[in-house]
């Protein structure tokens, strides 16, 4: 692991109106790990998501990716950066065909035949997509869509991959098979930062966690310790623990 | 024989008309969820432009009609909708309305309210005998523009990197950004082609009725409007097979009602839409999935 992050994130904050959805978000993602914050709904997971995505505003806090600052860019620039982004409820566009998805997906890729040599070996790592290019996106079942909506993200070629909820509504054995290729994908050596409610699920394929709370990090460490922490579930949930939320 | 062939070519040229029409506003829903009423102005722009034109060689005049009614709409998105991007429908249904009346209005401060006449291409006005019936030029060119268009922007937006992104873009736009589609592109591409629709649209009238008047573009685009509402707003073959529908139902009300209830076609017309409407309120092929814009 490089000594200097791909991504830094510091004193986060987002707001919608009076309500702090993040507070004060420190996190650091370096180059081929993986980092899983875990936490209820409501928790601020997704709102940390969109604003390194570059889709909700921060009112305080920056964000560097590669050494370059991420505030205020725009979320059509946020992907040139290196940053893709796989949303909770896959977002998939479901007139288009699956191809097509996978082609929008390479939208700021300049060569056209390495786009068709990277659609080529999509079929390969998601051999269902393959069978059923031509479909429209709305006719495959869930786990499908989480398929496409996740290769449609690595179309972009991004150094950093993020996921959020991706197990969400999604029988267990299809869950499965989505962690199998998320694993398959850290290989490749594509950092991933991942948003889940299910801690098990996160914390089997995560180098480091953080369980997130009120908009707040409660707890961070790496997966196991976290996973044996007698504090974890207070963190999860928010309780106080002796007057006090449960902090890193 | 020759009456059937003459009332359904007549009807398939003024359904085309709509049909553009329609397409112009729809693509505009698309990627904006604006229904825009100014999209009648490019039409009266254009005519007015080959107005001022009248007399150089016809590439001239059409060259100038489209780039009046294209530098138009790209200024009409900069200014007016730009800004209001974000803004919620009911404020850009105003928005769209406040732009045309300023436009409207301007024109007639500039060059009054009277219909002007402009001979253009009268050689259009000749008659051809097909099947047994006499046509008129323009009621072929109208049709063949009409299909040579449709054909094009089905080919853009199918065969084309940015027609997907388009297509993408009109489905959920945010998520289209965050795949790198840049928003100011693809909306100023789909007001440069609603111009170029618009321009069509005003050749076709202009050579059809010779004249140009402040309110063309607007009584096009209310009865198109209303094609895009029982196609499917937010589907672009909605848009057209309702702007048809409408055109083509209008003459074919003409031709087929009783002499005394002729006056009332329109009308006759409105209840089929009612009617539609009632059994498939979101139209004849509803959009799939409308998200927001941006």
């Amino acid at each position: 692991m490089s000594a200097t992050p791909l991504l830094a994130v510091s004193e986060l904050e987002v707001r919608y109106g009076v309500i702090a959805a993040v507070r004060g978000v420190d996190l650091e993602v370096h180059k081929g790990e993986v980092v899983a914050i875990v936490g209820p709904n409501g928790a601020g997971k997704t709102s940390l998501l969109s604003a390194i995505a570059g889709v909700a505003r921060t009112t305080k806090g920056t964000m560097t990716f590669g050494g370059r600052q991420l505030n205020g860019v725009l979320p059509e620039d946020i992907v040139r950066h290196g940053i893709a982004l796989v949303p909770e409820g896959r977002h998939i566009f479901a007139s288009l065909s699956v191809l097509e998805n996978l082609m929008l997906g390479a939208t700021v890729r300049p060569s056209a035949s390495a786009v068709q040599a990277d659609v080529d070996h999509t079929f390969q790592t998601f051999p269902i997509l393959g069978e059923r290019r031509r479909q429209p996106a709305g006719q495959l079942s869930g786990g499908e869509q989480q398929q496409l909506a996740i290769a449609r993200a690595l179309m972009s070629r991004p150094r950093l991959l993020l996921l959020d909820e991706p197990s969400l509504g999604l029988a267990p054995a299809i869950v499965d098979h989505v962690y199998e290729l998320l694993a398959t994908i850290k290989d490749q050596g594509v950092s991933i930062l991942l948003v889940e409610q299910n801690a098990s699920r996160a914390f089997a394929i995560a180098n480091r966690a953080a369980i997130m709370s009120g908009g707040r990090f409660a707890l961070t460490g790496s997966p196991e310790v976290l996973a044996a922490d007698e504090r974890f579930d207070a963190a999860y949930f928010g309780t106080r623990m002796s007057g006090q939320v449960v902090g890193p | 024989m020759d009456r059937v062939v003459q009332t359904l070519v007549d009807a398939v040229s003024v359904g085309g008309l709509y049909s553009l029409t329609a397409l112009g506003i729809g693509l505009i829903f698309g990627v904006m969820r604006l229904i825009n009423f100014a999209h009648g102005e490019l039409i009266t722009a254009t005519g007015y432009t080959l107005l001022a034109l009248f007399g150089l060689p016809l590439p001239l005049m059409l060259f100038g009609g489209i780039f009046a009614a294209v530098l138009l709409a790209l200024a009409t998105e900069r200014v007016a909708f730009r800004p209001l991007r974000s803004a919620d429908p009911a404020t850009l249904l105003i928005s769209s309305f406040a732009v045309s009346f300023f436009l409207q209005k301007t024109l007639i401060l500039f060059v009054g309210s009277r219909p002007k006449g402009v001979d253009f291409l009268p050689s259009l006005g000749s008659q051809v005998e097909i099947l047994g019936a006499r046509l008129q030029s323009l009621q072929i060119v109208t049709i063949v523009v009409s299909a040579v268009l449709l054909g094009a922007l089905t080919w853009f937006l199918h065969g084309t990197r940015v027609g997907l992104q388009m297509r993408a873009a009109a489905e959920d736009f945010r998520v289209a950004r965050m795949l790198g589609v840049r928003a100011n592109r693809v909306i100023a591409i789909a007001f440069a082609m609603s111009g170029i629709l618009a321009a069509a649209v005003s050749f076709l009238v202009v050579a059809q009725t010779g004249i140009v008047q402040p309110r063309m573009g607007l009584q096009l685009v209310i009865i198109a409007f209303v094609g895009t509402v029982i196609g499917g707003l937010g589907n672009l073959t909605g848009a057209a097979l309702g702007g048809f529908l409408v055109g083509a139902g209008t003459i074919l009300a003409q031709a087929l009602l009783p002499p005394e209830l002729r006056v009332y076609r329109e009308a006759f017309v409105f209840v089929a839409v009612t009617l539609i409407l009632l059994f498939r309120p979101q139209g004849l092929i509803p959009a799939r999935g409308l998200k927001d814009r941006i």
